[in-house]
């Protein structure tokens, strides 16, 4: 539970599921100061009926630091009050869910950036990587890192540069 | 001895998780290492066979190539992250 004006933090890597209320409900009971909620949830696609499971390891340990410290620079740009990431491991089939960012804040502009922001940053940095099943037994292999990633965490940077005009 | 982890792809081609080693007085930095590791045998000659594309962390935190080795006490390699 958290008093008003204290950021709260939760932060999670693991195998089960989560429920995406309940996860709200862990950041914003008890408290009468958060105007915005928004959450991004990220699900296992069957590519067309293609793949049959993602199979995600991690780097126990560094995966919670490296998530943490994403969480902790989100926290110094936006005027967030409470935070939520969680990220799967393990074997995920298409229409489970892989991972949340809840942001709570005042308003929503605060909210809905830090959370665009948090997911550009986690999908770059948290150690993770999926592998995939095919749907005829074989193995997909390792997917690739993709480029536009990369630029959408880039432009967060960018944007912090002051403009010489 | 320090500890090398590794994840992924990179894991898979080096045929193991993880392993300590003696670093030669050579090996300074991450470069240093992913150079002597890819000459050491066949398995870890494919995982580094392009060392552009493997990452890497001393004692959980992300790092460059360049960055010195002293003092590390476990050192990943691992792929580009695909996570989220």
């Amino acid at each position: 539970m958290s008093e008003a004006g204290h950021i709260s933090r939760h932060i999670s890597v693991q195998a089960s599921p989560f429920d995406l209320g309940a996860e709200v409900g862990r950041l914003t009971q008890s408290r009468t100061d958060i105007g915005a909620v928004v959450t991004f949830t990220g699900l296992c696609r069957d590519e067309a009926g293609q793949l049959s499971a993602l199979e995600l390891e991690h780097y126990p340990g560094m995966a919670e630091g490296e998530m943490s410290r994403v969480v902790a620079q989100a926290e110094q740009r936006w005027p967030l009050q409470a935070v939520s990431v969680i990220h799967r491991y393990g074997v995920i089939r298409p229409g489970e869910v892989i991972v949340l960012v809840v942001t709570a804040s005042a308003h929503r502009v605060a909210a809905f950036e830090a959370a665009t922001f948090l997911m550009d940053y986690l999908k770059t940095r948290a150690p993770f990587w999926k592998k995939e099943h095919l749907a005829d037994g074989s193995s997909g292999g390792w997917v690739e890192a993709k480029a536009h990633d990369d630029l959408a965490a880039e432009r967060w940077s960018a944007a912090q540069v002051p403009s010489v005009d | 001895m320090v500890k090398l982890v590794y994840f992924a792809w990179v894991r898979e081609r080096m045929g193991m998780a993880e392993e300590m080693v003696e670093l030669p007085p050579s090996v300074l930095t991450i470069a240093d290492l992913a150079l002597w590791l890819a000459g050491r045998d066949e398995a870890a000659a494919l995982a580094f066979a392009n060392p552009d594309v493997v990452r890497a962390a001393i004692d959980k935190h992300h790092v460059s190539p360049q960055t010195p080795l002293k003092g590390a006490r476990e050192i990943a390699f691992f792929p580009p992250m695909t996570g989220g």
